[in-house]
C-alpha cells in the first residue's frame, strides 16, 4: 500500500484512539481531506522543484510508534545544555519521556501538546492560536495536523522573561524498521516576554547501518504578543537514514524580534519550509542559517517573509557548505505588500562548495508592491580562498585545520547571532567534529 | 642557509623567474629591490611554497634540504616565514587563538610538546610589548578592521612568535606611517641574531635605513641584474629604477 493510502485508513483509527468527539474532530478533517486532494509534494511544484521525497516515501513507515524505549539520562546528557539549568521536552522516537523531561506549570506552562489539547484548561488558547497560522493548503502542514498530537506546548504569559532556556529534544533510536513522526509544536509568548527555546533533532545510533529510515514532519507555531523577544534555534544533527521536514509558522504583532536560527548538519533529506507573518508596525525578523553537510546530503531552506505593514525589518543570513556530492537548495522569498512602506528587507546566502560533485541551487525572490522600501539580495557561491589557506599554511597550520579555520570564519556571522554562550560552544564543537578537527581551542 | 640555483618559475604560460640564484648565508640580510612586476613577491611566495606558481626549473633548498616537494606547512614547520604584503581577515579567530594554533602546530610537527599555557602568556606578552602591541589588540579577530600598520604589526608579532630561521618581510614597509615603521623595524633588528637570516623586499629605500642589509639585490624581469652592498640601495634611489630598464635594454 502506499504510504498515502496508508496514511489516509490510519486516520480513522487514529482519531478513535484518541478522541472522535474532540473540538479538533473538524480540523483534523479538513486537514486530512486537503492533503488527500493535494497529496505529497512532487517535484512539478515550484517550491518543490530542487527536492523529491520520491524514494523516501517508498519506505513502508509505520504511523504509531511500536516500543517505547527506555533510556537514561545519562546516555544523553551530552545533548543537553545543561542538567538543570533548562527547562526540557524530552521525545524519543516522537513518544513523549516524561521521565527525561523537566517541565512546569509554575508562571508558565511548558507541556505537553497532547494534554494542551485534551484538557479544558488549555482550550482558550488552543481555540485561540492552534493552526491558525499554519498554513491550511499546504499538504504536508495538513498531514500533520490531521495527526498532530504530541509535541511541544509552551505558553507564557505577558511581562516574562523566562529564565532559563526552553530545550525540546526529538530523539531517534532508529531501533524500528521505518517510521514516521509528526511533531506539532505550539509556542504563544505574551506581551514583553522573552524566552529562548532550542529544538533539536538527534539521531542516537549515529551510524547509519544499525538504524532504520525515518521520516519527521514537523509544525511549529510561533505567536510573539507586542514586543516579544523570541530566540528560537534548531539544531540538525540526525544521522543519515533520517529525513526531516520542518514547517514553521512565525507570526509577529508589533514591535515584536524574533529570531529563528537553524543549524543543519545532519540526515539524508531536510527540508525547512520557514514563514515569517507581520501583523503590526516596527516588527524585526531575524532568519540565519548554517549548513554543513557531505556524503549524498540534501537540505533545502524555503523561506517567506510576508511584510504586510509599515517600518518592518527582517534580515536572513544562510551560511552553505558543502562537499562531496551534497545539494543544498536556498529559496528566499520576501513579499512586500503595497501597505508595507519603509520596509527594510536583507537576504544573503553564501555558498562554498568544496567538491565538483556538490550542488546549491539559490534562488532569491523578491516580491514588492510598495515604493519606498530597501531590499536587497546577495547571492555568493564560491570556493575556499586560495590566499586564506596559503597564509594559514604559512605559519604552520596544516591544509585540514587551516580549512576548518576557514570555514568556522566563513560561518562566523551567524555563529555570532547565538545569544546563549552554551549553545554557541555547542555548536562550535559540533562544527568542528563536522570539519573533522580538533583546535586546540574552542574555536 | 637558503640555497636558490637557477630558479624558472610561471604562473600559467607566464614565465615569471627567469633563473634567480640567490645565497643566503646565517646572520646575514639581503634586501631585494625592483621596479613593479620584477617578481619580487613572487619569489618570496615560492620560497614559502605557493602552490599557484609551477617551478619549471632549478632548486631551492634551505641548510641542504631540497624544499620543492614540500607543502607551505612543511616549510613553516622547518623555519620559513613570509610576512605577507597583504595579511589575509579571518573574522571569529582571535589573533591570539591563531598564533597559539600556528607555535602548537609548529611544535607537534617539530615532534615538541604543546607549549604550556602559562608560558604561551608570558611569551605573548613579551612580544607584544617589544611591538608596542596593545593587549585588547590581541583579542580581536586576526586582521579583522586593522588599518594597514596594525596588519604588518601583526605580521612582525608572528614572526616574533614564531622565531624563524629565515624571515621573507614582502612589502613590510608599504601602508606604514613613520612610527609604525621605526617600532616595525625596531622589532626586527632586536629578533635578528647570528643563527637567523631575513630577506627584506621593497620598492622604496626607506625601510633600509632602518634595517640595513648586508647586500642588496636588484631584481628586474625575473632575474637579479645588479647586487652589491648597502650603498646600492641608496644609489637606486638617487638614480630610480629607470637606470636599471635602460642599462638593462641598452
Amino acid at each position: 500500500m502506499e504510504l498515502k493510502e496508508k496514511l489516509l485508513s490510519s486516520f480513522m483509527a487514529f482519531e478513535e484512539q484518541i478522541d472522535v468527539n474532540s473540538d479538533l474532530h473538524e480540523v483534523r478533517t479538513s486537514a486530512i481531506k486537503n492533503f488527500e486532494n493535494k497529496g505529497f509534494p512532487t517535484k512539478k511544484e515550484e517550491s518543490w522543484k530542487y527536492t523529491s521525497l520520491n524514494s523516501i516515501l517508498k519506505n513502508d513507515f509505520s504511523v504509531f510508534p511500536k516500543n517505547e524505549n527506555i533510556l537514561e539520562f545519562a546516555d544523553l546528557k551530552k545533548y543537553f545544555l545543561h542538567e538543570i539549568d533548562t527547562y526540557k521536552l524530552v521525545f524519543i522516537d516522537g513518544v513523549f519521556s516524561s521521565f527525561l523531561s523537566a517541565t512546569t506549570h509554575d508562571g508558565l506552562d511548558i507541556c505537553l501538546m497532547s494534554s494542551a489539547l485534551n484538557k479544558p484548561k488549555y482550550k482558550m488558547v488552543i481555540d485561540n492560536y492552534f493552526n491558525k497560522i499554519a498554513n491550511l493548503d499546504e499538504s504536508l502542514t495538513s498531514l500533520n495536523t490531521a495527526f498532530a498530537n504530541e509535541g511541544a506546548y509552551i505558553n507564557i504569559p505577558k511581562s516574562k522573561v523566562v529564565d532559563k532556556p526552553i530545550e525540546i529534544m526529538y530523539f531517534s533510536t532508529g531501533s524500528e524498521a521505518a517510521l514516521l513522526v509528526q511533531p506539532r509544536n505550539l509556542i504563544v509568548v505574551g506581551e514583553n516576554s522573552h524566552v529562548q527555546i532550542i529544538e533539536r533533532h538527534q539521531s542516537l545510533n549515529e551510524s547509519r547501518m544499525e538504524s532504520g529510515p525515518g521520516l519527521t514532519n514537523s509544525v511549529t507555531e510561533i505567536f510573539a504578543q507586542k514586543r516579544a523577544i523570541v530566540d528560537y534555534y534548531k539544531i540538525q544533527n540526525d544521522n543519515l537514514e533520517a529525513n526531516l521536514i520542518d514547517n514553521t509558522y512565525v507570526s509577529q504583532k508589533q514591535e515584536t524580534n524574533v529570531s529563528v536560527n537553524t543549524f543543519s548538519f545532519g540526515g539524508n533529506l531536510t527540508r525547512n519550509n520557514l514563514n515569517f507573518y507581520h501583523f503590526g508596525e516596527r516588527i524585526v525578523s531575524n532568519l540565519n542559517g548554517i549548513t554543513i553537510i557531505g556524503d549524498k546530503q540534501h537540505v533545502d531552506h524555503y523561506t517567506l517573509v510576508q511584510h504586510s505593514t509599515p517600518n518592518c525589518e527582517s534580515h536572513q543570513d544562510y551560511k552553505g557548505i558543502f562537499s562531496d556530492r551534497s545539494t543544498g537548495v536556498f529559496n528566499g522569498k520576501i513579499y512586500v505588500e503595497r501597505e508595507a512602506q519603509k520596509t527594510n528587507a536583507f537576504q544573503k546566502s553564501n555558498n562554498i562548495l568544496l567538491s565538483d560533485k556538490a550542488t546549491i541551487n539559490a534562488k532569491p525572490q523578491l516580491e514588492i508592491f510598495a515604493d519606498d522600501v530597501k531590499c536587497s539580495h546577495g547571492c555568493t557561491i564560491g570556493q575556499l580562498d586560495e590566499t586564506a589557506m596559503f597564509y594559514m599554511q604559512q605559519r604552520g597550520i596544516p591544509k585540514k585545520e587551516a580549512k576548518a579555520l576557514l570555514m568556522y570564519a566563513f560561518s562566523n556571522a551567524v555563529i555570532e547571532s547565538i545569544k546563549i554562550p552554551e549553545l554557541k560552544q555547542r555548536i562550535t564543537k559540533i562544527i568542528a567534529t563536522r570539519l573533522g578537527v580538533k583546535m586546540g581551542f574552542d574555536l | 642557509m637558503l640555497s636558490i640555483k637557477n630558479l624558472h618559475a610561471s604562473i600559467g604560460d607566464k614565465e615569471i623567474l627567469k633563473g634567480i640564484n640567490l645565497e643566503v648565508k646565517a646572520g646575514e640580510i639581503h634586501a631585494i629591490m625592483g621596479p613593479n612586476g620584477a617578481g619580487k613577491s613572487t619569489l618570496a611566495s615560492i620560497i614559502a611554497g605557493n602552490e599557484n606558481y609551477e617551478v619549471t626549473e632549478g632548486e631551492i633548498s634551505l641548510d641542504g634540504e631540497d624544499l620543492s616537494e614540500l607543502a607551505p606547512e612543511e616549510r613553516a614547520h622547518k623555519g620559513v616565514f613570509l610576512s605577507f604584503q597583504y595579511p589575509v581577515e579571518i573574522p571569529g579567530v582571535s589573533v591570539t587563538n591563531f598564533i597559539r594554533t600556528a607555535i602548537n602546530e609548529t611544535r607537534k610537527a617539530n615532534k615538541l610538546e604543546e607549549m604550556p599555557a602559562n608560558e604561551m602568556l608570558k611569551v605573548i606578552r613579551e612580544k607584544s610589548e617589544l611591538l608596542e602591541i596593545d593587549r585588547k589588540f590581541l583579542s580581536r579577530s586576526l586582521n579583522e578592521g586593522f588599518s594597514g600598520g596594525e596588519k604588518k604589526r601583526n605580521e612582525i608579532f608572528q614572526m616574533a612568535m614564531l622565531e624563524p630561521k629565515l624571515a621573507i618581510l614582502d612589502e613590510t614597509d608599504s601602508g606604514l606611517d613613520i612610527d609604525a615603521l621605526r617600532i616595525v623595524a625596531n622589532g626586527v633588528n632586536k629578533l635578528k641574531s647570528d643563527k637567523n637570516a631575513i630577506i627584506v623586499i621593497t620598492h622604496y629605500q626607506r625601510l633600509l635605513d632602518y634595517i640595513v642589509p648586508d647586500f642588496v639585490h636588484v631584481l628586474y624581469n625575473g632575474k637579479i641584474v645588479k647586487s652589491g652592498d648597502a650603498s646600492l640601495a641608496l644609489e637606486l634611489e638617487e638614480k630610480g629604477y629607470d637606470w636599471i630598464k635602460n642599462e638593462q635594454e641598452a
